[in-house]
């Protein structure tokens, strides 16, 4: 909250630097603004960068590195410290004993031979009392060293305003005497632009290389744990480890091609309801359709795009999959209230305008004079589109089939609401399956520990997730385009 | 209608045999009902995957609807309650947080049993108090705390019902069956009670009746839904908290997506150079905008709250993955609309000399910024709608406070949504479908805003 | 195509008496080139031109379609470095000073050398907008009368004022074609440019329209010096003093108008200009 005054202050020196420098522009050129390589506007902006953007950046790189500093502050006051009969006794009557599972006539506390779990709850406890929301029973010691976290924090804080204000005007300052009618400030001001505009392109490659290295980084933690072999070709998908490496249960088993089943059966029956409606709606509305029809029911179609998912995963749960059930029960089959096709059925009804509008785009790119050229012939409008416009429509189609595939795989919320949570290797539709992003779900939603399997394990299905959408991707839109220049 | 016409010109078949051509002739006349039959089977499969379509389409709204319009009604009794003082602030000092701290139930308590002063004993004392909801106590209090001088008076408040007899006069619980299971209990007959539903009792069934005779009920517009934030009683349960983690998420989404989004449109449509590294860029963001958006929650999730140790459940954080989410939707968009203005008039304003930035950010984003606000609100609208990735990142917590600043802890609509929608009790089915409606509600908004923004600008060159 | 440029540039040596490489040199030049060879990728488009521009004068540039006469037009103000693909070699010179150094800033460039276009394209701004952008941007002005008077005397010396002095608020690109290219010409001078290059600045416009843009051009003459690059023989020899015949990315030749046009050294100059092709 106190970094936003920081911000607000070094706004409010640019908003000045701005002033001054457009001021000074219009001084040195003494009346004649023509003298002036660049507006005086553009001075201004040029000494307000110089002041804003090196205490900016200052600040960016402080504010993440000085809590974690006062805290390594902290720690070696404790650890300097600790060693006091005093501060023993008092750390050893409150609740932090137990944390730290202190022996009882323990004279030191070694913190480097802490658990990471402790240590970590050591910080937290110390940064709670600093911000006076811990809660009761703790010790007197422990106030002593949160204040003097508090105080490093305090005095850095002030530091820290007092760098920003003097990097500012030291910018701000070196930048107006720069100030002359010859300079050329646009220049520069524009070099400024483009450089961020620059720095913005990257953030889509930043963004990829983030998945990618999280992905693998946590992945490969998992992978050192369970062996790649297993996850991928094993039968069995229980994640439930223990909790704490003292309780006993079950380790946990991670094959996870039950999961992968799943979510290719769900996808499956999802493109058996997205195909044919979307394909022949598609058809329907490019070829025979009245203007006036494609203009009303085109916009309904795409609304179906753009419901959210939970909704659809809601009415998948509230209506489809007890409809389902009824119907099963009605003719004596067992269907699971929970089962791969209500979830399927679901999915295939939102992926129905994704497949409609890419095989429509599609379909209209064909040339008229193919179609022309069967007409010319006698063939009927249907045998025009059956044997002329959708051979030739073919690879565009299928590229558009394999985006929608990708979407069904990645699909979450869905399957979440909708889909079992247990996994089960079967291809019968009726009965309940999982997939992989409901188990990416399961496994991180709700307190974790970062090292356990239990929650690798789903980076390392999201690694697989990403992997076959990734391909499925390239695939489809490499197709596309092919397909687009053909008739281009 | 069909362009389809079998060649019936007697001149045209100048083939050398004409009797061949006359069996021809034949042949193609004995195919056309046929091809005809199959030409409108083929039309009748378009037009019926169509009215599929839409069906599912209005399957869909009349099951949401109809499962959610009555979330907006609340049934409340009118209760005369005495609020002493000596209960409320004793030492007289009406200070608002001692108002805030104090117990108004005892108040509402006595009030129910004056409805009933035939009901003694402690069961039937208990089965009074509880056809009210907790809640009571909140409105009461919010009275009190407008106007102090209300303590020592006798006022007449309608205060909502519990959520079971609210459900049953909205009729979408029939009273029989939680009555029945209660008398099969107690007869030993094996009984189940239709999930999420709580027992009412027989006392309970028959203490509503009076109180709906007695004209003391009555359904009004249920204002809490928009004002209140989670809860666990269903009839206190609100979406003000879930809408205002939207719009803090949503607030950092844009700020920060719309320019890095522009200026990346821009540099890449404008000035970017053709060669390798470029076409790595393109091909890079038209993959990003199909990676599953709970993708984006795990990068989210080991970036921002393991490497970076933000908050979990903030806004702030919600709004950055969203951000790295929607921003290949908006530079695509900007890039399509920067494209679509003509070079001429870049070649004017270069002509006269104005720089290159000049030019872009005088003539061509000016002329460019209709089509890249409407790629920005179909971004928004998605980011709006999304829910996998935010549950990545803790956005799933139940949060009653309304949170005050993109940093506290929040939730947003749509998983919103999706924790009411696990809740089994009929009232949280009626507010899942109700939250939904507003969902809903807010999208058409932003889409046919998109749509205006297009049909209004729109410019042919 | 490829195999076309490589007879070409055989007949290109087969006729020793083009001027290419040899300057036209003229006494009082504003604008000189020496040298000058622009391509387009790998595609040669001008071929070691040299010329000078008279200043006060109007120099007309004629020749077949791609010829290379609007690419040359071009280069006189770097509009060419906008395409990516484009190289310019050779010397360029305004006043005696190199354009294409490191040091000229384009923008200052091209305030002194205007530019009017083929396709009149205004801003889709108001009219006065539209002849005040350039002002503004250069900083020309420092008061809103200051800079209302620039507006006028520019539509004005366009010729422009008397059809749109009671609606400047309108938008420019409503105007007719004919209006829309001078209110381009309007914007152009009211950056007082010391040279004006117009890419065939009527193609787009009826006859009517026409004659009123060349007569303004013979009438800016006297403040400015101008290059008109035209497909119509006719007003090459209307509105210019000088005319110079490209042919193929080569300066064939260029003198005074009537005599390249009564009495041509070149044949190629003859075959065009009688119309055996072209």
């Amino acid at each position: 909250m106190e970094t936003l005054y920081v911000i607000a202050a070094i706004l409010g020196l640019t908003l000045i630097s701005f002033a001054m420098g457009r001021q000074r522009a219009v001084a040195r050129s003494e009346g004649q603004p023509r003298a002036l390589h660049s507006l005086p506007n553009y001075h201004g902006h040029f000494v307000a960068l110089w002041c804003a953007v090196p205490a900016l950046i200052l600040l960016v790189i402080w504010v993440p590195l000085e809590p974690m500093l006062a805290m390594s502050a902290a720690l070696d006051y404790f650890q300097a410290h600790i060693a006091d009969p005093a501060h023993m006794e008092s750390v050893r009557q409150s609740k932090l004993a137990l944390l730290l599972s202190l022996e009882p006539n323990a004279t030191t506390i070694d913190l480097s031979a802490l658990r990471a779990d402790q240590y970590n709850l050591l910080q937290t406890e110390i940064r709670n009392m600093a911000a006076g929301t811990a809660s009761t029973g703790h010790a007197a010691f422990m106030q002593e060293v949160a204040d003097y976290y508090q105080g490093y924090r305090d005095t850095s804080f002030l530091l820290m305003v007092a760098a920003c204000v003097a990097v500012a005007g030291a910018g701000a300052g070196v930048a107006w005497r720069w100030i002359a009618p010859e300079m050329r400030a646009r220049n520069r001001v524009e070099q400024a632009v483009t450089a961020f505009m620059i720095l913005c392109s990257t953030v889509a490659i930043l963004t990829t290389l983030g998945i990618v290295l999280s992905l693998l980084f946590e992945a490969i933690r998992f992978f050192a744990q369970i062996p790649l072999t297993e996850f991928l070709f094993g039968l069995h998908w229980s994640p439930q480890t223990a909790i704490r490496a003292d309780q006993v249960g079950s380790t946990g088993s991670f094959g996870a091609v039950p999961l992968f089943a799943g979510t290719l059966l769900i996808s499956f029956i999802a493109m058996c309801v997205a195909v044919p409606i979307g394909l022949l709606s598609a058809i329907y509305m490019a070829e025979y359709a009245h203007s006036k029809v494609r203009a009303v029911v085109k916009p309904l179609l795409e609304i179906l795009a753009g419901i959210p998912t939970v909704v659809y995963g809601f009415f998948a749960a509230l209506t489809v999959a007890p409809f389902f059930r009824d119907v099963g029960e009605s003719i004596g089959l067992d269907v699971s209230s929970e089962s791969a096709l209500a979830a399927g059925m679901v999915m295939g009804i939102m992926i129905i305008p994704f497949v409609s509008s890419l095989s429509d785009d599609v379909i209209t790119a064909v040339p008229q004079s193919m179609r022309e050229g069967s007409y010319g012939l006698g063939a009927t409008k249907s045998e025009t589109v059956r044997r002329v416009i959708l051979p030739a429509a073919l690879p565009g189609i299928v590229g558009g089939i394999l985006l929608a595939v990708s979407r069904a795989i990645g699909e979450t919320m869905i399957v979440v609401m909708a889909a079992g949570l247990g996994s089960n290797l079967t291809a019968n539709p009726l009965e309940a399956v999982t997939t992989v992003t409901v188990q990416i779900v399961t496994l991180l939603v709700g307190d974790q520990e970062f090292d356990s399997p239990k929650t690798l394990a789903a980076f390392a299905l999201g690694l697989v997730l990403f992997i076959m959408t990734l391909c499925l991707n390239i695939i489809a839109l490499h197709v596309v385009r092919k397909y687009r220049e053909q008739y281009d | 209608m069909t362009e389809s016409t079998a060649p019936t010109d007697p001149r045209s078949p100048s083939g050398p045999s004409s009797g061949s051509t006359a069996s021809a002739k034949e042949k193609m006349q004995a195919s056309l009902a046929r091809r005809y039959a199959a030409e409108k089977r083929f039309q009748a499969y378009g037009i019926g995957a169509i009215i599929l379509a839409l069906a599912m389409l209005v399957t869909l709204f009349v099951t949401i609807i109809g499962s959610g319009y009555t979330a907006f009604v609340q049934y409340t009794v009118r209760l005369d309650v005495t609020l002493y003082p000596q209960d409320i602030d004793p030492q007289g000092t009406r200070d608002p947080e001692v108002l805030a701290r104090a117990d108004y139930q005892g108040a509402i308590n006595d009030a129910m049993y004056s409805l009933f002063p035939d009901a003694s004993g402690r069961s039937a004392r208990r089965d009074v108090r509880a056809l009210v909801s907790p809640g009571a106590n909140f409105v009461i209090r919010d009275m009190v705390l407008d106007d102090p001088t209300l303590v020592g008076q006798r006022i007449s408040v309608y205060v909502p019902l519990a959520t079971e007899f609210d459900q049953i006069l909205k009729g979408n619980i029939d009273p029989a069956v939680t009555m029945r299971t209660i008398r099969e209990a107690s007869t030993g007959i094996p009984w189940s009670l239709p999930p999420g539903e709580r027992l009412i009792s027989e006392n309970q069934g028959r203490y509503l009746q009076q109180l709906v005779r007695q004209g003391e009920v009555e359904g009004s517009f249920n204002r809490w839904f928009f004002t209140n934030g989670d809860s666990r009683q269903p009839e206190l349960a609100g979406i003000w908290g879930a809408a205002v983690g939207s719009f803090f998420t949503l607030l950092v989404t844009l700020a920060l997506s719309f320019p890095i989004g522009v200026a990346a449109a821009v540099y890449l449509e404008e000035f970017a150079p053709k060669n390798r590294w470029t076409d790595v860029i393109e091909v890079n963001i038209n993959n990003l905008a199909a990676v599953p958006s709970i993708v984006f929650g795990l990068l989210g999730l080991a970036v921002f709250l393991q490497f970076f140790g933000m908050p979990r459940s903030a806004p702030v954080v919600g709004g950055l993955v969203l951000t790295l989410m929607t921003l290949p939707t908006i530079i695509i968009a900007s890039r399509a609309a920067l494209k679509s203005v003509p070079p001429s008039i870049r070649e004017a304003a270069l002509g006269v000399g104005a720089s290159k930035l000049q030019t872009i950010f005088h003539h061509v984003l000016p002329l460019a910024m209709p089509g890249m606000l409407t790629g920005t609100i179909i971004g928004m609208a998605q980011a709006l709608g999304e829910t996998a990735p935010l549950l990545m990142i803790g956005m799933v917590a139940f949060v009653v406070d309304i949170p005050a600043t993109p940093m506290d802890p929040s939730t947003v609509l749509p998983v919103q949504i999706f924790l009411w929608s696990d809740s089994p009790e009929r009232g949280f089915t009626e507010r899942t479908s109700a939250a939904i409606m507003c969902l809903l509600g807010f999208l058409i908004l932003m889409n046919a805003a998109a749509v205006l923004l297009r049909k209004r600008f729109e410019r042919k060159w | 195509m490829k195999d076309e440029q490589h007879s070409e540039s055989a007949q290109e040596h087969a006729y020793p008496e083009t001027t290419a490489g040899k300057p036209t040199v003229e006494d009082n030049a504003k604008v000189s080139a020496r040298g000058a060879n622009v391509y387009y990728g790998e595609k040669q488009a001008i071929k070691n031109v040299s010329l000078d521009v008279g200043a006060h004068e109007v120099t007309a540039f004629i020749g077949p379609s791609g010829c290379g006469k609007s690419t040359f037009l071009r280069a006189l103000n770097r509009m060419n470095d906008t395409i990516d693909i484009c190289r310019v070699t050779g010397d360029f010179r305004l006043d005696g000073e190199d354009i294409y150094d490191r040091k000229v800033d384009v923008v200052q460039l091209r305030a002194r050398v205007g530019m009017v276009f083929q396709k009149p394209n205004p801003f889709p701004k108001s009219i006065f907008e539209n002849v005040a952008y350039g002002p503004r941007i250069h900083g020309l002005v420092a008061h809103k009368s200051e800079l209302d008077e620039i507006v006028h005397t520019s539509l004005e010396r366009a010729g422009l004022l008397g059809e749109v002095k009671d609606r400047l608020d309108t938008p420019g690109t409503g105007l007719s074609g004919g209006q829309q290219q001078r209110l381009c010409i309007a914007r152009a001078i009211a950056v007082s440019p010391e040279v004006i290059l117009m890419d065939e600045p009527c193609s787009a416009l009826d006859p009517i329209a026409t004659a009123k843009i060349e007569e303004l051009i013979d009438e800016l003459r006297e403040n400015y010096t101008i290059v008109i690059v035209t497909h119509s023989m006719q007003q090459a020899a209307r509105v210019s003093q000088r005319t110079a015949f490209f042919h193929l990315g080569n300066l064939v030749e260029m003198g005074d108008t009537e005599t390249i046009f009564t009495n041509p050294e070149h044949k190629l100059t003859q075959g065009y200009i009688t119309g055996r092709f072209g």
